[in-house]
């Protein structure tokens, strides 16, 4: 065997290039390494962030002062966001399986742009770590609320700036991200894989990308200006000084509005590839699928404005805002009916990837209507700022991308570590995780109607029993994630040997080794059959 | 192709405080208007002219290393680097100047100034601040290009490194092109 041959066999997770040791994945160019140096960064980060939430819930459980002062409670709930938003759900699909599935799925070697991949990493680690230093350094952690709205963003004499710069490194590395996955998705197709061959994962992965690029930006001027009014007094944002707040709130939303689908997307392009492959059978309406996934892209851009319905814009852009909104519903159904189409008469094999894909639909359709009810404008009046609106965006950040995340981890951990896990515990952790979301942030709909604000600690007696069930929800769900993630540390220890396709899944990542070597293909597959083909006559 | 969506986004980030400056060019036309007069359109255009030729040195020097021509591909560059030295300086300057009047964010004059003026400058020390940044950026991608070409990593075979930063040097021209009009000829 020569050498060059050799490299082709060994698993990318054995393989010693130049660096040995730790190194050896800290300078790793390599797609999968560094897909993995995403996934240990943002589960430590998760936990984090899960651990404060759960902070909050117990802070939450009486009326009154229980576990912490105001000020704390304020800046908990900004660090959780920070954290939550920035450095968990706008990378976390697309960087982790992204960057270890995609290459794979449409037939390269690696990503474009290897290197630059690497930077991201190193980008977005920097960012994190700032977002962290932001709770030690200056005076007191930042308690602004993620959204960092002025003027209480330029007045608060919090360490606001750390906040700032974290959530605008973390914007460039996303960036850089997206530009790499549209040059590979653009060039390192396989031959013979048109457009209309590509899977679907790597369909809405473009989607997510060009939103990363063309929106991020925005977002990162806007926070250099906060930056600015902060630091010398430019007062853009401050009417003292003849700006104007609610612009702010009109630049942050055009980016942060379109980040809700780079969360979305890439989550439901991976329940799209769940479904086909547990089912055994086509996904349903393909070319329905990839291009609803560039529309939600499209129209996704043009209905920031639903944000701000109690902020003052004229009666007009309310309207227009809000039937966007509704029209932005349209792509998202064309999914979900996809994919019950996909399931229908299918042998289904109902395994862990697929029940969290199932429980995806659910919880996703609850805070999609959820979201349909905030579109409104008269129901918005009464809904701004309650918990309600915590409750729908948790139903779909969570309990969508979340979720998919998790299924996502279930379906191609095989594929990464080249074992597999215990089924039975998965189903258990499964159980505990979807019934402890439900009971933690269903109640909060309730007494979001009923009036309860969200980011208050305090609280009037009455909305006590709702705050009361959503904190045994929290202790279950925490419980859930503990016990899946010891499932599948013990998996990448001692499980058992996964076959190269446990699955029996179609698409290319299945017709290579788990784990895959370190050139992922020996020879680069010629693409002939659109993807989906499952032998039988369809 | 890298490159090209990079500029893209570069596109976007002064999308964005062109868009602040639409939006308060139309609140305040009065005030820009006056504010504007301030400006030097003198260095102004002494600087547009600069960096305009300095992309014409740029253009020419990836023509010349796709001729092979090594010694005149870098002496083109070096050219470019000084050019965009002069931007720099005349910059200096212009914002020296400025500050000899007590105008700069945060200052007391400028606080007191009419609003829209004060906007005005607020935009333009962060819409031609941040356009400094990308000069000095630009010239440092020149001067990789050049050390590269040096040492034959950039050939008339290979020379992607030295289009792409070309073209960034572009961008940053085509971005004064908009901020001059903008800022200096709205008088």
């Amino acid at each position: 065997m020569s050498e060059s041959e050799k490299q082709v066999q060994e698993s990318y997770l054995e393989y010693k290039g130049k660096y040995r040791g730790i190194l050896g994945w800290l300078l790793s160019t390599d797609h999968k390494r560094i897909a993995l140096l995403y996934l240990y960064a943002i589960i430590i980060f998760f936990f984090t962030a899960a651990v404060l939430g759960l902070l909050m819930t117990i802070e939450k459980a009486n009326p009154g002062q229980d576990i912490m002062s105001a000020q704390t409670y304020n800046g908990l709930f900004t660090i959780h966001g920070v954290i939550m938003i920035f450095i968990i759900v706008i990378p976390g699909l697309a960087a982790v399986f992204g960057n270890f599935a995609l290459p794979i799925m449409i037939g390269a070697k690696d990503v474009a742009f290897p290197r630059l991949n690497l930077f991201s990493w190193y980008l977005f680690i920097t960012g994190a770590i700032l977002g962290l230093l932001s709770q030690f350094m200056g005076d007191g952690p930042p308690d602004t609320g993620w959204t960092f709205y002025v003027p209480y963003s330029a007045e608060s004499s919090t360490n606001v700036i750390f906040a700032l710069t974290a959530a605008f490194i973390l914007g460039f590395s996303s960036i850089l991200t997206g530009l790499n996955f549209i040059v590979t998705i653009h060039r390192m197709r396989a031959p013979g894989m048109t457009w209309f061959k590509m899977p679907l994962f790597p369909w809405a992965l473009y989607a997510t990308a060009w939103i990363q690029l063309l929106a991020t930006p925005i977002v990162g001027i806007t926070l250099l200006m906060v930056i600015a009014e902060r630091v010398m007094q430019i007062g853009f944002f401050d009417p003292a000084l003849g700006g104007d707040p609610v612009l702010f709130q009109h630049l942050f939303w055009i980016y942060s509005h379109p980040a809700v689908y780079i969360m979305i997307l890439p989550a439901m392009g991976v329940v799209t590839e769940i479904f086909p492959t547990f089912s055994q059978k086509p996904v349903f309406g393909y070319g329905a699928i990839a291009i609803s996934s560039l529309a939600i892209a499209f129209v996704g851009y043009f209905v920031w404005g639903h944000h701000m319905f109690t902020a003052g814009i004229s009666y007009w852009s309310r309207w227009f805002f809000s039937f966007l909104t509704f029209i932005v519903a349209v792509p998202s159904a064309i999914k979900v009916f996809n994919w019950i189409s996909t399931m229908y008469g299918g042998s289904i094999d109902l395994k862990p990837p697929l029940l969290y894909a199932i429980s995806f639909i659910f919880l996703f359709m609850i805070g999609g209507f959820t979201g349909l009810t905030l579109g409104s404008l008269a129901p918005n009046i009464q809904l701004h700022d309650t918990s309600f609106v915590v409750a729908h965006f948790h139903y779909i950040i969570f309990g969508g991308m979340g979720f998919a995340f998790l299924a996502a981890i279930h379906y191609w951990f095989p594929k990464i570590y080249g074992r597999m896990y215990n089924n039975r515990w998965a189903n258990i952790s499964w159980g505990f995780l979807f019934g402890g979301f439900n009971l933690l942030y269903f109640p909060q709909f309730i007494i979001g109607i009923q009036g309860m604000p969200r980011r208050y600690f305090d609280y009037l007696p009455q909305f006590q029993y709702g705050h009361m069930l959503s904190l045994i929800g929290a202790v279950i769900l925490i419980a859930g994630l503990v016990m899946m993630t010891v499932n599948l540390i013990h998996a990448r220890r001692k499980g058992a040997i996964a076959p190269a396709n446990p699955w029996k899944g179609v698409t290319l990542e299945w017709q290579i080794p788990s784990p895959p070597p370190v050139e992922n293909f020996e020879e680069i597959p010629t693409i002939t059959r659109k993807p989906y083909f499952f032998g039988k006559n369809d | 192709m890298g490159m090209w969506l990079f500029i893209f986004t570069e596109l976007f980030l002064f999308g964005g405080l062109f868009l602040v400056y639409a939006i308060f060019r139309a609140k305040y036309t009065e005030d820009f208007h006056e504010a504007a007069l301030e400006l030097n359109t003198f260095i102004g255009t002494v600087n547009t002219v600069v960096l305009l030729v300095s992309s014409m040195t740029v253009a020419m020097s990836i023509t010349a290393i796709q001729k092979g021509e090594k010694g005149r591909a870098i002496r083109l560059l070096l050219a470019t680097i000084f050019l965009a030295l002069i931007f720099m300086v005349n910059k200096y300057f212009e914002w020296g100047h400025k500050f000899e009047y007590h105008i700069y964010p945060g200052s007391p004059v400028l606080v007191n100034m009419p609003k829209g003026e004060l906007l005005f400058f607020g935009l333009y020390f962060m819409m031609t601040g941040l356009h400094a940044l990308h000069v000095l950026v630009g010239m440092v991608l020149l001067a990789v290009t050049i050390r590269q070409i040096s040492k034959n990593k950039v050939r008339s075979d290979h020379y992607s490194l030295h289009e792409n930063s070309g073209l960034y040097w572009h961008l940053v021209d085509f971005i004064w092109i908009f901020l001059f009009p903008l800022l200096y000829l709205v008088t």
